[in-house]
């Protein structure tokens, strides 16, 4: 055994981010970890390489007992990350980087030839003929990364963890980056592979340690874990929390009113297509990196759509810009509320009235009478708990904050609503509160596109889902087939 | 669905006596600075409760308070423009060439003095919204886009007068500068009033919340459908015709225009008051009124230095210490 991980438990500020979690590594493997988001894989990784410290547990590597104050300490070791977000310099040359802190040196200067030769030698054997003295920016993602790997290589790592290692990468270069994981395991180097897409996890991996709520619920051999099984130990079965709160059935089918066919962008996208019917939920649902949010952002022009078109009410529609595609009565809550969302220090009155902003004015001058009248009048109708409308939004709970912004949409009158992970980071109660307002907001004649990655939310307040997997659609359920086993099998994109 | 009123948890309960001593400064600092100043000049400083001391320290500040304005709303939108003094350059060496005939003969002075305010204002409108240009278009860093027109700038200006000193006599364009009306000097009135309507503008117009709220979150800005780019044109357009205001009243209260020297320095005047004043730097704030008594006590304080003999080169470190002061306070007071 490598790496034995033992009943790790982090709190932060009192709330539980680990609960006596668990995972091994034996050498010359690549062990696949995997859970939502939120799990506690990046908690369970950054305490193993020393930038947090645990509350409870032991870890022992390569026979013994560590305890790692700082990363530094944990590289020393043979623990090497490759982030998501390639940490390397980027205007530095290859061989620069590869030794970067460790360079050769020869009478106390650094000694080029010797860096040079050595880093051609440690890429040789990743089948990697570059020019080492270019500057590492001048090469694609797939190159970076095997220049990081390659870093590890030459500190001696004998674990090397990979975050979301192909997340920005495209089919080729997926093939390069597997053809190198396998000469690492080869020269008995072990792996921890973040990773969503399964078909790249069974395809590479040997076994799996899946992760849900900070603990680890299950480790099996990859080749005994059957793809639905695996998504079911992702997602877990909670209790049901929700009420089903949509309608059994729909006597007759609703027109449809925005229509997204055969959209793509990037390698994020590749070939979506889904209708938004009126007065209707239409659920969105896939695995992290299915391409969920992405597509919310191409129907709302915030990302550019290379292929495909949009439709509103039967009439293509391109959307330059988020602003065009709010003149056409689409809202975007957006899934990060502080990054995308709020503005932290201006006020809630301000924040509610962001996107009306424009209809508000008398001759470019807010009309402050008919703003104060829209927040008041939100405010009463979403509930939200604040001392007054100017009081700043970065001081309001995330339930409050997301209800703002909900405001924010309704209150442009819009036609269709996109919501990306309306619930997230809410408690429970304000959860419910949030769904059965979109539902009666649909039963109001609006069209509500939902993204979730919480299935009993989409089971309970959705009429038909549409299941992303890899950038695809590749199912819609209408309400009568919608049920936990069929949304898993869509998720896991498993013929039947 | 009921609403229950519950205040939100306020933090300000768990603060120390020190740290909301911090924030109480962060938020009037500048103003009791001003305060402050105006005690010790009229404790110790002969004949300052005078008139005239009044005009001339307002005389003096009102072409910084100017370009301070527009540097306000650049800097709220989260960025900088360092090609202020540049344009005023730029202006100042225009107006009177128009109005000495340089371009084409005069034949109503009255009608060549409207140009000679209008057109350098213009152009100087036009090089800024080249600024914004190289800033939304090219996503250019605003330092560097905007250094581009600060080296050039007073390079066009120098060309334009092939590097000549311009003298003039010219009482209607000098009004701007030596002019009063009601006793008060025209560029104090000219500076209240461009003051007023920045401060206006950023409290009550949607263009003014749009520029808050680009600098607060420029991501969630553009997602609510505020034409980012469009506002930052708009305020680098503003800043450079304000720089161009401030050009006209330098050449004018000089009788004379000097494109090696026109409002040489005055970037980094505008943004020592802008931070004196408690716009922060990283945008999402725009605090006109700090900006002008940051201006204020800058000059309060050379007034003060030069009024009781200390030399201008030591006001200089005096002003160096005041901003790190004033920006030292405002991070602690940022911090809660």
């Amino acid at each position: 055994m490598l790496l034995s991980m033992q009943g790790i438990s982090k709190a932060f500020a009192g709330v539980p981010a680990l609960k006596s979690a668990s995972l091994e590594v034996e050498a010359a493997e690549v062990m696949a970890l995997v859970g939502q988001n939120g799990a506690g894989k990046s908690t369970l990784i950054k305490i193993l390489t020393g930038v947090y410290r645990r509350d409870e547990g032991s870890i022992t590597f390569d026979g013994h007992d560590v305890d790692f104050a700082m990363p530094a300490k944990a590289q020393a070791a043979g623990i090497a990350t490759i982030y998501q977000e390639i940490n390397l310099a980027p205007q530095r040359s290859v061989a620069e980087n590869i030794y970067l802190s460790r360079e050769p040196k020869r009478f106390g200067m650094i000694d080029h030839t010797a860096m040079r030769r050595g880093a051609e030698a440690v890429l040789k054997t990743f089948n990697l003929a570059i020019d080492v003295d270019r500057p590492v920016a001048h090469f694609d993602a797939a190159t970076r990364q095997m220049v990081a790997i390659a870093r590890a290589v030459t500190q001696s790592a004998r674990l090397v963890i990979m975050d979301e290692p192909t997340s920005s990468l495209d089919e080729r270069e997926v093939a390069i980056l597997f053809e190198t994981i396998r000469t690492l395991k080869r020269s008995g180097v072990a792996v921890i592979f973040i990773g969503h897409r399964l078909d790249e996890l069974y395809e590479i991996c040997d076994r799996v340690t899946i992760m849900r709520d900070g603990q680890t619920v299950a480790k099996s051999p990859m080749a005994d874990m059957p793809k639905m099984a695996l998504v079911r130990h992702m997602l877990g079965k909670e209790l049901a929390a929700f009420q089903a709160i949509a309608p059994e059935d729909i006597a007759l089918e609703r027109p449809v009113r925005l229509e997204l066919d055969k959209a793509g962008a990037g390698v994020r996208v590749r070939d979506v297509s889904l209708a938004v019917r009126e007065g209707e939920i239409s659920g969105l649902a896939g695995l992290l990196g299915s391409g969920r949010t992405e597509t919310a952002r191409l129907i709302f022009g915030a990302d550019k759509m290379d292929r495909g078109a949009i439709r509103m009410q039967g009439q293509d529609r391109t959307y330059r810009e988020p602003a065009d595609a709010i003149a056409d009565g689409i809202g975007l809550v957006s899934e990060d509320r502080k990054i995308d969302g709020i503005v932290p220090d201006m006020s809630i009155r301000e924040n509610m009235t962001l996107a009306l902003l424009p209809k508000l004015k008398k001759a470019g001058i807010v009309d402050r009478a008919r703003q104060d009248e829209i927040v008041s009048r939100y405010i009463r109708a979403l509930g939200v708990k604040c001392t007054s409308p100017d009081q700043p939004i970065k001081e309001l709970s995330g339930g409050n904050q997301q209800k703002v912004l909900l405001a924010r949409w309704l209150a442009t009158d819009p036609r269709v609503l996109i919501v990306d992970e309306p619930t997230r980071g809410i408690d429970i109660g304000a959860k419910s509160e949030i769904l059965k307002l979109l539902r009666s907001l649909a039963d109001e004649g609006l069209s509500v596109l939902m993204i979730s990655s919480e299935l009993e939310e989409l089971l309970a307040a959705a009429d038909r889902v549409t299941v992303l997997s890899d950038g695809m659609s590749v199912a819609t359920l209408p309400r009568k087939d919608l049920s936990e086993t069929a949304l898993l099998a869509a998720m896991a994109h498993q013929e039947e | 669905m009921t609403t229950i009123e519950t205040p939100a948890p306020q933090p300000s309960g768990a603060l120390s006596s020190g740290s909301r001593l911090m924030t109480l400064a962060g938020r009037y600092g500048t103003f009791v600075a001003f305060l402050a100043l105006i005690l010790f000049n009229v404790a110790v400083t002969p004949n300052f409760l005078s008139l005239q001391t009044l005009n001339v320290n307002l005389t003096q500040v009102a072409t910084i308070v100017i370009v301070a304005t527009g540097m306000t709303l650049v800097i709220a939108t989260g960025g900088i423009d360092l090609s202020v003094g540049s344009l005023m350059a730029i202006a100042g060496a225009l107006a009177p060439m128009i109005f000495m005939g340089q371009f084409w003969q005069v034949e109503s002075m009255g009608f060549a003095v409207a140009l000679a305010f209008l057109l350098p204002v213009v152009v100087a409108g036009l090089f800024g919204l080249f600024n914004g240009f190289l800033v939304t278009r090219f996503s250019i860093q605003p330092i560097i886009a905007t250094l581009v027109l600060f080296i050039a700038g007073r390079g066009i200006a120098q060309v334009m007068t092939n590097g000549n000193l311009q003298v003039f006599k010219n009482a209607g364009f000098q009004f701007i500068a030596l002019g009063r009306i009601a006793g008060i000097p025209a560029q104090v009135l000219l500076m209240i009033v461009i003051v007023a309507a920045a401060w206006a503008m950023i409290r009550y117009t949607v263009i003014g919340r749009q520029i808050i709220a680009v600098g607060g979150n420029e991501k969630a800005a553009r997602l609510a459908g505020i034409p980012v780019k469009r506002v930052k044109l708009f305020v680098y357009m503003l800043s450079g015709a304000l720089a161009g205001v401030a050009g006209l009243i330098v050449v004018a209260r000089n009788s004379a225009s000097d494109a090696n020297l026109v409002g040489l320095g005055m970037e980094l005047d505008a943004i020592a008051a802008v931070a004196v004043g408690g716009t922060l730097l990283t945008g999402g704030r725009a605090n006109i009124v700090g900006t002008v008594l940051g201006a204020l006590v800058i000059q309060l304080v050379r007034y003060t230095l030069l009024a009781n003999g200390v030399p201008d080169a030591a006001a200089l470190i005096v002003k160096a210490g005041l901003i790190i002061t004033a920006v030292f306070i405002q991070q602690r007071a940022g911090r809660h």
